[in-house]
């Protein structure tokens, strides 16, 4: 993973307006590094409704091929929002460690 | 081959904004510079330009909807007044650091209160800081002549900066006069579609609008005042091309009647032209008086300031705007600025008048010279004065 | 240079007044400017437009308060507003009125020229309403020879279209039945 230079060095370095030239390098700030609780999904009680995919604020809950769904791990915060609007019960939060 | 048109001087802005075909015109009505964007929504309407016209519901998403326009690669131009532009002013410097050239037409109307429709600088002084290039005209044709120039200079790929061009409400918007209108393809020779440095668009994505840390964002101010300091240059080519193609003269400064002057007026927009005739009235008096008339704002001219008060004993410089509180008005704090450095400086008086659409006369020109010719010899008690204030 | 007061009530139309007659100025190659009295204004009530017309660039742009030439399209206005003030000593005064020009001087006690014409007859015989806007064009134009009438023709055709005939007509008529005391 490329990691782009902070800041740039001096003024005259930056872009016109400031614009951001490379899109979505935001992609590299893995914001699920602090993360100290995970949700687990079981695939048994999932009525693939999607709910999770909704109200996840981060958007980093996807549904795979075969139509369940699951957390990006580099940037889930483990926030728990995925579980407690679940309502099949299908997302459990364990602590990582 | 231009024509000769008898029209409103806010119509004619329209169809001079009509001639630089805008793809997008996002503007919320005002007094009094209303029929700017009317008269363009009707010329959209007849079917005379391929515009987006968006009817916003307010100056604030006016200025927004041409943000957003201008960032997808759009010709973008709104207008608007007094609190109009208050209401907008959030999005203002917005615009100016996103380096989109919008282009806008002010009405200069007086901030409220008490509410007051008429005319006076007072809107545009609150947004001096803004980062915008800031033109003012003084009679319909620059009115006409600058609204075609501010797109050109603010696309322009060593600018790429928003452009405001200040027209005084009623005293200009609202006078039917003669002006000449170039020809469509004279003006799309002069200005060619706008090739945007980079733009909103799925297949080449970029990011506009972005947060800035304190790490970053001293850098980020002199990259924008240095965009606008540089934009001097733009503005004085495009000007020569103008009189190339078009035959008149535009200059940062305009002196009239300054040779031989000890004593000059200084200034900004329609009140100029009254001023003129009072030049005339006093030379022939043989006062040795000469006027300044201001057209470009922002960015400050200071160079040909300096210029062109050389050999002046003084100076009255003629504001239309209060900055309560303040050591001087606008332009004249300005001025002061501008001059603090120079061994040797003409005597400057500030001159605050025809607030909120007071009538101002050629009369009163004359007594604010006679005022300054008396000053040399009995210093003012204060550094400015609203002229003809009843009770003072 | 000739500076013009016109004197009328709000929606009588004193706004097409000045800009018509700005326009029949402009046609001719000269200058000219039309303007209102500036602001808001309901419906009937007093209002004033101005022109001013040269044949070299105007440049003062402040309001007229010395006119040459007051033209006056209602006469209720006559006893409401001075209609008179400011007005240049060997100025015109034109007025839409039954009266006649020397009753006019008697009762503003203006020295100067006076010339009436009744312009809402006119107006309602022309077009089928009392509005005298453009009708009194044509006694100004008469009384003062501004500019020539015929330079109005083509600003009016312009503004009205289909209308615009009704107008000329009502115009052409206040031109040639103006009574004009000097």
């Amino acid at each position: 993973m490329e990691k782009a230079k902070k800041w740039p060095e001096k003024w005259q370095e930056l872009n016109p307006g400031c614009m951001v030239l490379r899109p979505g390098s935001a992609r590299e700030y893995h914001t699920g590094t602090w993360r100290s609780q995970r949700p687990i999904f079981d695939t048994n009680r999932c009525i693939k409704c999607g709910v999770c995919y909704i109200f996840c604020p981060e958007g980093c809950i996807h549904q795979g091929a075969d139509g369940y769904f699951s957390a990006d791990l580099d940037y889930c915060k483990g926030c728990g929002i995925c579980a407690h609007e679940c309502w099949p019960g299908a997302i459990t939060m364990v602590e990582e460690g | 081959m231009s024509k000769r048109i008898g029209m409103e001087i806010a119509l004619a802005a329209a169809e001079a904004v009509a001639l630089c075909r805008p793809d997008v015109v996002a503007a919320y009505p005002i007094t009094p510079n209303t029929h700017i964007p009317e008269h363009l929504s009707d010329i959209v309407a007849e079917g005379r330009i391929d515009t987006d016209f968006i009817c916003v519901e307010s100056e604030h998403s006016a200025l927004s909807a041409c943000c957003g326009a201008s960032g997808a690669g759009a010709r973008a131009f709104t207008a608007t007044s007094s609190q109009g532009l208050l209401y907008m002013a959030e999005i203002v410097p917005i615009a100016s650091s996103m380096r989109l050239p919008i282009v806008m037409a002010i009405g200069n109307r007086a901030l409220s209160g008490p509410i007051n429709i008429w005319n006076d600088h007072s809107d545009i002084m609150s947004q001096r800081d803004s980062g915008w290039i800031s033109l003012f005209a003084a009679d319909g044709q620059e009115t006409v002549d600058m609204m075609i120039q501010a797109f050109k200079i603010a696309e322009h790929r060593d600018v790429m900066l928003p452009v405001n061009i200040n027209l005084d409400g009623f005293q200009l918007t609202h006078v039917v006069e003669p002006m000449l209108l170039p020809e469509q393809k004279e003006v799309d020779r002069f200005l060619p579609p706008y090739k945007p440095y980079a733009a909103l668009h799925p297949d080449n994505a970029v990011s506009m609008g972005s947060l800035g840390m304190p790490d970053i964002f001293n850098e980020a101010m002199q990259a924008k005042d240095h965009a606008l300091i540089r934009s001097k240059k733009v503005i004085l080519e495009v000007w020569k091309e103008w009189e190339q193609l078009f035959g008149r003269k535009y200059e940062p400064i305009g002196a009239y009647r300054m040779n031989g002057a000890e004593v000059a007026l200084l200034t900004l927009g329609s009140m100029g032209d009254t001023a003129e005739v009072a030049v005339d009235e006093m030379r022939s008096k043989g006062v040795k008086v000469g006027l300044l008339k201001l057209k470009l704002w922002r960015p400050f001219p200071t160079e040909e300031l300096i210029k062109a008060v050389k050999g002046l004993t003084s100076l009255a410089v003629i504001d239309r705007a209060v900055s309560f509180g303040g050591a001087n008005a606008p332009v004249a704090a300005e001025i002061k600025a501008a001059l603090y450095d120079q061994k040797e400086r003409p005597l400057i008086t500030n001159y605050i008048i025809g607030l909120g659409g007071r009538d101002v006369v050629v009369d009163d020109f004359v007594k604010m010279v006679e005022k300054t010719i008396d000053a040399r010899k009995k210093k003012p008690k204060e550094a400015y004065e609203i002229y003809g204030v009843r009770g003072s | 240079m000739i500076e013009i007061r016109w004197h009328g009530r709000g929606g009588q139309g004193a706004v097409t007044s000045v800009e018509t007659l700005a326009l029949a100025a402009i046609g001719e190659g000269r200058y000219a400017q039309g303007f209102p009295s500036f602001g808001p204004e309901r419906r009937g009530a007093p209002v004033a437009a101005f022109n001013r017309i040269d044949d070299k660039k105007i440049r003062v742009r402040s309001g007229i308060y010395n006119p040459d030439v007051v033209v006056v399209l209602d006469s209720s206005l006559m006893g409401l507003v001075n209609v008179a003030e400011g007005l240049k000593p060997g100025g015109t005064l034109i007025v839409n009125t039954v009266k006649s020009p020397e009753e006019v001087k008697k009762e503003t006690g203006f020295k100067g020229t006076v010339a009436t014409v009744d312009a809402s007859k006119i107006a309602r015989e022309e077009m089928g309403v009392p509005i005298t806007n453009t009708t009194m064009i044509g006694a100004a134009v008469k009384a003062t020879g501004v500019v020539k009438i015929g330079s109005v023709k083509e600003p009016l055709k312009h503004r009205f279209g289909r209308i615009a005939q009704k107008n000329i007509n009502a115009m052409e008529r206040a031109y040639k039945e103006l009574k004009i005391a000097k």
